[in-house]
């Protein structure tokens, strides 16, 4: 296991959830699943961070400041659709300023369904990121020693 | 004097539990103006009403906001049902108000962690959403979800909550209440806390009259306003309720309002878990919203009052469904609240009038 994958940080950000997730995610890192204790830590700065957690579905609003924050972030890097509404814009997928899931502004490795999505999914689906963030660092240690 | 300068503030921030866009401009690390700039959430739900009939928008409703997403489910009810002029059953109404206090106890000390985190003292954040949890585990015992409940129906309630679950609640409730009142201690009587929040972000009684503040918010700056007081559903039916007002009108009055709600909350559940009446918790809701028939219905949601609007037209699909949220009235106090804090105090003012972002924007 590689170091970023011991004690992975998460950056969130709400694109247009109802909260729901929001609190979900929050909940996940707070006693009662503290995931903190693995070493997992909420951080607000997209350039420490190893994990992009997004609830809630793009607009042409948010688009930009999504994108932002992920390229912000170093490789590797991996992104977790938290909730319905991430993966696929859920029951709002019709709404006129809805464009749809995450998938639409960056690529998502892992996605976590749920409306809303419970703190046992969240947990499960960062475990699958943090198998896929060892990949990348893999491939990223690789790719630099042949260059 | 210094110069002026901009400094933007979100939509993504280490302590903005949401996209909020703020424009501060500021001298001297004081602020002189804040202009907030919302939209990032903005949905376009309202219009949903006009492809989903008035009975598959509840679950929409409940959507608005995943905090109050009960008051939310019920507040839309309550609108269809007195446009419809459907009367439900008293124990779903008393049901209702049981669930709908619980979500308040629930987002207030979500609310309070959120203020810990703000002022920079993590580990009572932690302890409040642990606390926290014990009243998800009732939601989740209850209605299956944690924080969306799906419970809600037009004409009364999806499922019941038998005697021995409600003596549960009031045991639960009773014994979270020790912890509770230890951590209110925290906020309420630590001096380090109280010198963060005293005096911060002062909104006078006549300006908060002013700029019509709903809420928690209003109430801190001396606004005897909360519609439960009208009675109500079940909220008629309680021997005694009182607004619970602060005169100091700053940070710290908007914690001390909000850390006492829980305990009134608390309170209201053990009242009407003893007189709830016996019976059906539902009535069968046939036929459509009569043409041009209108209703509205105001619901103290936990951040403060909100009005629904409903428009029917003769077909089961609603004319037109507005809410006018907490939080939209709110934004005005917080803009001028910022005027003139410190640099540093902005995300505590911010964090005190709750916003609740998706709510807002819808």
């Amino acid at each position: 296991m590689g170091f970023a994958s011991k004690s992975p940080w998460v950056i969130h950000y709400d694109a247009s959830s109802c909260n729901g997730c929001d609190i979900e995610v929050l909940a996940a890192l707070c006693p009662g699943f503290d995931v903190e204790r693995f070493g997992i830590i909420n951080t607000g700065n997209p350039k420490h961070a190893d994990i992009f957690l997004v609830t809630g579905s793009v607009n042409d609003r948010n688009i930009s400041v999504v994108k932002q924050i992920y390229d912000q972030m170093v490789e590797p890097k991996v992104v977790v659709a938290c909730g319905t509404c991430a993966c696929s814009g859920g029951i709002f997928h019709d709404c006129y300023n809805v464009l749809g899931g995450v998938d639409k502004a960056i690529p998502v490795d892992v996605y976590a369904p749920g409306c809303a999505v419970r703190p046992e999914a969240i947990i499960d689906g960062v475990v699958q990121a943090l198998g896929i963030l060892e990949e990348k660092s893999k491939a990223l240690k690789e790719s630099k020693r042949r260059a | 004097m210094g110069k002026k300068s901009v400094i933007p503030f979100g939509p993504q921030h280490p302590v903005l539990p949401e996209p909020l866009h703020l424009d501060l401009v500021v001298e001297d690390e004081v602020v002189i103006e804040a202009t907030p700039q919302i939209g990032f959430v903005h949905r376009g739900l309202e219009r949903l009403v006009q492809t989903r009939d008035y009975n598959q928008f509840i679950y929409v409703a409940e959507r608005i906001c995943g905090i109050c997403a009960f008051g939310h489910s019920m507040g839309y009810a309550e609108t269809i049902e007195r446009l419809m002029g459907v009367e439900i059953p008293k124990r779903a109404e008393y049901l209702r108000v049981i669930w709908h206090e619980l979500s308040r106890v629930h987002s207030h000390i979500l609310w309070l962690g959120l203020a810990a985190d703000a002022f920079g003292h993590e580990a009572l954040f932690m302890h409040c959403w642990r606390l926290r949890e014990r009243v998800l585990d009732l939601f989740e015992k209850t209605t299956g979800g944690r924080v969306i409940f799906s419970v809600v129906k037009v004409g009364g309630v999806q499922r019941d909550i038998d005697a021995s679950m409600l003596n549960q609640f009031v045991s639960v409730l009773e014994g979270i209440m020790g912890e509770y009142q230890q951590i209110c201690r925290a906020f309420l009587e630590d001096s380090s806390v109280r010198n963060r929040t005293s005096g911060v972000g002062v909104i006078s009684t006549e300006r908060a009259l002013d700029l019509s503040m709903v809420g928690p918010f209003a109430r801190a700056s001396n606004v005897p306003y909360d519609v439960r007081s009208l009675g109500n559903g079940a909220y008629g039916d309680l021997s005694d309720f009182q607004p619970i007002v602060s005169s100091n009108c700053d940070c710290y009055a908007r914690m001390e309002v909000r850390a006492a709600e829980v305990i009134q909350s608390i309170a209201i559940i053990k009242e009407l878990a003893a007189k709830i009446p016996a019976g059906d918790i539902a009535v069968p809701v046939k036929g459509a919203p009569a043409v041009d028939s209108e209703a509205c219905n105001v619901v103290e949601q936990p951040r403060g009052e909100c009005y629904y609007y409903a428009k029917g037209n003769g077909t089961k699909y609603l004319d037109r469904m507005r809410m006018r949220t907490p939080t939209s009235q709110n934004l005005a106090g917080m803009a001028v609240a910022l005027n003139g804090c410190d640099i540093a105090d902005v995300n505590m003012i911010v964090l005190t009038i709750d916003p609740c972002i998706s709510c807002t924007e819808r």
